[in-house]
């Protein structure tokens, strides 16, 4: 590499990382001025405000407690609806009888409110599990429709081969099935993930699940606490960004590895 | 002993294949030509049991084991030409055996690490004749296998082949009567409808 070369990528990395930078700097220049301009912390709490309410929580045990509590319930439900709806998807690309019962159920799950699945669920489950059910059922419509069109999309002439060879189903599974299958399962989650936090937490919300973010942002909203309403709102978003990326992250691993 | 009998096959309006009857002679090589459309491929899908005819019947094949080089190589890309070559063979296979066939056939060894995608047509080729001529089978079917071979690399992979497989029941498509008659098989034309 040439030293205009390596000047002129050292040039491009620096800008790739100044600019997202600069765009998060933008939007809290915005919300600071439009603070100012409502004039009132309990309308729009300043980033300010926020920053410190969100220091003094992170402080005490009850903020890590508060956060793994709805971590443990919407990851759970997320991770249940992976499962089964791989699962199912297996099953459905094998049977149409099942296809034909699943793929329009799945499609009226997904299409349906979140909040007539809440009220719903929560007459039969307790406020507990609520967010774990609900999130459960957002992701599940999504898992299932991402792998079984990876599924459908297998390359068929090595299908072929797979058949004539006599190819057992274990040997073809990381040669011919995963390597078409799993960047749609990838594109699933990366949805999948902010989909089960965001119905999770409105599970929390209207259920009241004792301990969890729900619970203190409804707590936020009849005490008028802004700063806390925002301060929980940007934990929510980066629990659920890390969590993205972390999954992501070791898909993309997995799919190298394959590759 | 392999054979078709009865066979009539169309795609749509087109007949393809009409009342026809092909026997396979055991542990020899039968070449079947004809002009494109004449239904070669179509033949060695009902004998691979990848399709089925119109109507006719294939007899022989039941429980039997099939390989075949298919007009197109059909490799997982990612695989390396060894882990493609193992992919049809038992567990057991060592890589060391595989890479020997591999050399014979004409890769080199840096070729043999790398997956497929980043070989060039003539080196996949290869791969894929490896692979068939490897795999353990009753019926090996060769749909013109050495498309995409330079001169001086069909010579030697012909000659690999014909090595390889003295004795097995092999269906060579070709539209070449020279390949035919290198591996000293008995030519059958098909005619286009």
């Amino acid at each position: 590499m040439t030293s205009t070369s390596a000047a002129e990528s050292t040039a491009t990395l620096a800008r790739g990382a100044v600019r997202p930078l600069a765009v998060v700097v933008f939007w809290v220049v915005v919300w600071q001025v439009s603070a100012l301009v409502v004039g009132h912390e309990v309308l729009l709490a300043s980033p300010g405000s926020v920053v410190v309410r969100l220091s003094e929580l992170s402080l005490t045990a009850d903020f890590w407690g508060t956060v793994w509590t709805s971590f443990v319930r919407i990851a759970g439900g997320f991770a249940a609806a992976s499962v089964l709806g791989t699962l199912g998807a297996t099953l459905a690309a094998s049977s149409r009888v099942v296809d034909a019962l699943v793929t329009p159920a799945l499609a009226a799950v997904r299409s349906a409110p979140v909040v007539s699945f809440i009220i719903l669920v929560l007459i039969w489950v307790s406020s507990d599990q609520l967010a774990l059910v609900i999130s459960f059922l957002m992701v599940l419509p999504i898992i299932y429709t991402n792998v079984l069109e990876g599924i459908r999309h297998r390359d068929r002439a090595l299908l072929e081969v797979a058949d004539v060879f006599q190819v057992p189903r274990l040997r073809r599974l990381p040669a011919v099935d995963l390597p078409a299958v799993l960047p749609f399962f990838t594109a699933a989650c990366r949805i999948g993930v902010g989909l089960a936090w965001k119905s999770g937490i409105a599970a929390e919300v209207i259920g009241l699940a004792e301990g969890s973010i729900g619970e203190r942002l409804y707590e936020a909203k009849i005490l008028l606490s802004s700063a806390d309403l925002f301060a929980w709102t940007a934990v929510i978003i980066a629990v659920s960004f890390a969590v993205e990326k972390l999954l992501v992250a070791a898909l993309r691993h997995v799919e190298r590895r394959l590759a | 002993m392999i054979a078709l009998r009865g066979i009539r096959h169309r795609f749509g309006a087109q007949l393809v294949l009409d009342d026809l009857d092909l026997d396979l002679d055991e542990g020899r090589v039968t070449a079947l030509t004809g002009p494109n459309g004449s239904g070669k491929t179509t033949l060695s899908r009902f004998l691979l049991g990848l399709s089925v005819p119109d109507t006719g019947e294939v007899r022989g094949m039941d429980g039997r084991r099939r390989a075949a080089v298919f007009q197109e190589n059909r490799l997982c890309e990612q695989l390396s030409a060894v882990g493609n070559v193992r992919l049809v063979l038992p567990r057991s296979t060592p890589s060391s055996a595989v890479a020997a066939d591999l050399r014979r056939a004409g890769l080199d060894d840096p070729e043999l690490a790398k997956p497929v995608r980043d070989l060039s047509g003539g080196q996949r080729r290869r791969v894929a004749i490896v692979r068939a001529v490897l795999a353990e089978a009753d019926l090996l079917v060769l749909d013109e296998p050495f498309t995409g071979l330079d001169a001086l690399g069909k010579v030697q992979v012909m000659a690999w082949v014909r090595d390889r497989c003295a004795g097995q029941t092999t269906l060579l498509i070709t539209h070449d009567l020279a390949e035919a008659r290198w591996f000293g098989a008995r030519v059958v034309t098909l005619a286009r409808l």
